[in-house]
């Protein structure tokens, strides 16, 4: 059982990353290119460029996008299969459904919003390629040590009695969410690294397209894998039945 | 009433090899984001999902 939904998982994830790829096909892309344009423009500084002397090309680039967001949506996807076998039973979530949406819902806001928000992404031509070590750990850290808040976060909510008031649950899971995320998030140091003179609109357009790739990936993830478990469930309870009927007829 | 509220929760021990394998999920996401010659492959790996290793968010260069 546990390997079904891990074989599901891989399923729903590859699925799940390739329509985050064709997300960030139609509105990344282009601020990519943007971005390595002016790059590009830039580099009569020569000691800059970037992508003149790469071994594979912008087309191939582009493509490999779909590899990219398929293979960490499979992943992902996996990682979110042993998450759900870990948690089914164990949490408040009473249905398969309720538990997948909502377990994608956590992750992303735990691994992606919060890092955003600390740490957003840059297109190319954005970033000082000597921090990038210091700022790959600031990132991770952030990004584990609010996957662990979430896990507090929903520990405090399913120890809480069943009689408690409607607000007292997401009240508690929340403040501690947003007090231990939060309080990580204020203590690592801040990078800001965009020069002053690159296009707003470019950053910002950037940083929405790539929050929607990681939007689109885990809301399919979640949606998919919890049709795919309620439906499975359900040709599951209607098999023996009938074996019954043909147990039974004379 | 609902039958899905007393699930069984999978036994400890069975999760356990799934975990291992969620270690090798963890491998790929990091041949995605970080790989810069570990998997023999140079720069071919990197560059190929220096796209979408952008538009998912990682710190890069």
């Amino acid at each position: 059982m546990v390997w079904t939904l891990v074989r599901r998982g891989l399923v729903v994830g590859a699925i799940a990353g390739l329509l985050a790829g064709v997300f960030a096909f139609v509105f990344g892309e282009p601020r990519v290119q943007d971005a390595i344009d002016i790059e590009n423009a830039a580099s009569a500084h020569a000691s800059l460029a970037h992508v003149g002397d790469w071994v594979v090309s912008r087309d191939e680039q582009r493509g490999g996008l779909f590899l990219a967001t398929a293979l960490y949506g499979i992943a992902a996807g996996g990682l979110f299969s042993i998450a759900f076998a870990a948690l089914r039973g164990r949490g408040s979530q009473r249905t398969d459904w309720e538990l997948s949406t909502r377990l994608a819902g956590a992750i992303f806001v735990a691994i992606v919003v919060v890092p955003f928000l600390k740490y957003p992404p840059n297109p190319p031509a954005v970033g000082d390629p000597e921090t990038i070590g210091e700022r790959t750990a600031y990132y991770l850290i952030l990004l584990v040590g609010s996957a662990l808040a979430m896990f507090a976060a929903a520990r405090v909510m399913w120890s809480m009695r069943s009689d408690a008031p409607p607000w007292a649950r997401p009240l508690a899971g929340a403040g501690t969410f947003i007090v231990v995320a939060g309080g990580l998030a204020l203590a690592l140091p801040a990078i800001q690294e965009v020069p002053r003179d690159f296009p707003a609109p470019l950053i910002w357009e950037f940083r929405l397209s790539s929050l929607g790739t990681q939007a689109v990936l885990w809301a399919a993830l979640g949606v998919g894998f919890g049709i795919a478990t309620v439906r499975a469930a359900a040709a599951h309870g209607r098999a023996p039945a009938r074996g019954e009927r043909s147990v039974a007829a004379p | 009433m609902d039958p899905a509220a007393n699930v069984q929760p999978f036994p400890l021990r069975q999760l356990l090899p799934a975990l291992l394998l969620g270690v090798l999920f963890m491998l790929a996401i990091y041949l995605v984001q970080y790989d810069q010659g570990v998997s023999q492959t140079g720069s071919l790996l990197h560059e190929l999902m220096h796209d979408g290793r952008h538009l998912l968010g990682v710190p890069c260069h």
